[in-house]
């Protein structure tokens, strides 16, 4: 089932005036209830605007969302978008605003009028499903970056959201928070089977998803499974993008006669090649 | 002459509940035209460190002298020792305030009181040197630029003061991998060719190998590891205690070599890792 539905869509900045940029271009796109979707593409390729229609945040100029086949320019749908699709952005600071954790993570269903012993249930269940329930307590600036990430995902799932749309979520983060973080919602999306959309500037992040979009001046310049992506390193370096340091090896090593098989793109499926 | 740090203790918030000591009896000296690396995890003291390289912290207990100054001091030579060091905070665009790019890069000389010609110059050179073209930007407003090119602005602000040291502190984060690969281009050429020392905060351990010759590790306030990289990136227990990661290439090599391929690990650019690999491929055919 097609979760979202983007037909013909785009997103004009001050539309109208001489500082008018167009940032989303004339946009298709369907991704599936359950998909697992990386967005890769240069600073200013118009990632984060198309990701921030997922959930209202920006209306479409042009064209239509639909989420859930609900129309977020149709404003008597808007909490329910809201409430069916969580956002995590970069900087984790910016988004928890309570001074203890739980408290934090019910702000969200507290808000839906959903009662307090159902909230109880809600967030000792995000949390669990963050690895973060011992930290129920605590007050946020104590945490590493990695985990207040996760503590703003708990909150997406204590509002029983369908969808996370995480804007590089990582991307101020050390290399363990970095690690959990991707854990978390690999995690998310296999046990729970969230639909996930994952913005990011690292190429081994993108490789964990199902399917990959890339994106140029508002374009959906190629859409298409890691493998397939990731297979055309001269493109991805042209685009100002990468791959994985195992993909570009494999590439490198092939180049130079050495027989490997199509997909590799880890450090694991290289040295399977490698070291049979 | 060096910058000195001595005995640097400082705690956030003393005498009060959130009392935080975040460093530790620290000593340090960074040594004119090097270029030091400081990594650590979130939340080890790193920033808090680079924060009192030009005197915006003041050590609780303990001495930074730049160039001998100590910069606790009052009166000039305090002030001009502070002015021997740039500062590029963690998301320097954020700072970014001025009408056109050109005027945001002058604001700094504009108050050290040069003359216009020589601020003009130096914006000039500024704009050059992070491969922003002058004409093609100077009237264009910085909340127009690309990420990449906000960043680069930014920092353009800070060589315009044409300091002695240059601290940068997460200069790379949430750029894509060309703007990435382009500011660590300019901050190698600022070293080698401008002889700015360099003072790099970073957790991202590529961009660490392929650019200092040095490399210090930062836990819990202290010093833990201070190493060339070659050295600091094999040791895997303080890479581990520090929240690290090796850097990618040394991790699949020496994943390779676990395997029992026999691949010399020491390889950091990508030139090197698939040499030792085929190296490694011919001498052994199977593993």
């Amino acid at each position: 089932m097609n979760f979202i539905e983007l037909t013909n869509m785009s997103h004009v900045y001050h539309d109208g005036t001489e500082n008018a940029h167009t940032a989303v271009d004339h946009i298709d796109l369907t991704i599936k209830e359950g998909e697992f979707l990386a967005i890769l593409g240069t600073n200013g390729s118009g990632k984060s605007t198309l990701a921030k229609h997922f959930n209202a945040i920006l209306l479409p100029t042009e064209g239509h969302c639909r989420v859930a086949g609900m129309d977020t320019a149709d404003e008597a749908h808007l909490w329910d978008i809201r409430q069916q699709v969580g956002m995590v952005f970069q900087n984790p600071d910016n988004q928890i605003i309570a001074a203890v954790v739980e408290d934090d993570v019910a702000f969200g269903p507290e808000n839906l009028g959903v009662p307090p012993e159902k909230i109880r249930q809600r967030v000792a269940e995000s949390l669990a499903a963050v690895g973060m329930e011992h930290y129920r307590k605590f007050a946020p600036h104590l945490l590493s970056g990695g985990q207040k990430q996760r503590i703003a995902i708990a909150g997406a799932l204590a509002m029983h959201t369908k969808c996370l749309v995480l804007d590089e979520p990582t991307a101020m983060l050390d290399p363990s928070g970095r690690r959990d973080v991707l854990h978390t919602v690999r995690q998310l999306h296999e046990k729970v089977g969230i639909t996930v959309v994952y913005i990011t500037h690292f190429m081994e992040e993108a490789a964990a998803a199902d399917r990959i979009l890339v994106m140029e001046q508002g374009k959906i310049v190629d859409d298409g499974t890691p493998a397939e992506i990731f297979r055309q390193v001269a493109v991805m370096k042209k685009r100002g993008l990468d791959v994985p340091l195992a993909a570009e090896v494999a590439w490198r090593l092939r180049q130079q006669g050495v027989r490997l098989p199509e997909r590799i793109l880890t450090d694991e499926d290289l040295v399977m090649a490698l070291c049979r | 002459m060096p910058i000195e740090l001595k005995h640097v203790t400082y705690t956030y918030m003393p005498q009060t509940p959130f009392e935080r000591v975040a460093l530790q009896d620290v000593s340090l000296t960074i040594e004119e035209g090097s270029f030091t690396a400081i990594a650590g995890h979130t939340g080890s003291g790193k920033s808090t460190l680079v924060q009192h390289l030009n005197g915006i912290l003041q050590p609780t207990s303990g001495q930074v002298l730049v160039d001998g100054t100590d910069l606790a001091a009052r009166g000039k030579a305090a002030l001009a020792a502070r002015r021997k060091v740039g500062m590029v905070f963690q998301y320097p665009e954020h700072q970014l305030f001025e009408e056109t790019v050109a005027l945001d890069i002058a604001f700094g000389p504009k108050n050290l009181e040069l003359p216009e010609a020589e601020i003009e110059q130096r914006v000039r050179q500024a704009m050059e040197f992070v491969h922003l073209d002058y004409e093609t930007y100077k009237d264009r407003s910085p909340f127009q630029l690309s990420g990449g090119q906000m960043r680069r602005a930014a920092i353009a602000g800070v060589i315009a003061l044409q300091p002695k040291y240059l601290v940068l502190d997460e200069p790379t984060a949430g750029l894509d991998p060309r703007g990435r690969e382009d500011l660590l281009q300019r901050i190698v050429q600022l070293h080698k060719k401008e002889k700015i020392t360099i003072v790099f905060v970073s957790h991202n351990m590529d961009d660490i190998a392929r650019t200092a010759d040095r490399v210090v590790f930062m836990d819990q306030g202290k010093v833990l590891l201070d190493e060339a990289p070659a050295k600091a990136f094999f040791a895997e227990k303080e890479i581990a205690q520090a929240g690290l990661a090796a850097p990618q290439m040394v991790t699949l090599l020496t994943k390779l070599r676990e395997k029992g391929l026999a691949v010399d690990p020491a390889a950091f650019t990508m030139e090197d890792g698939v040499a030792h690999i085929m190296k490694a491929l011919r001498e052994a055919k199977s593993c």
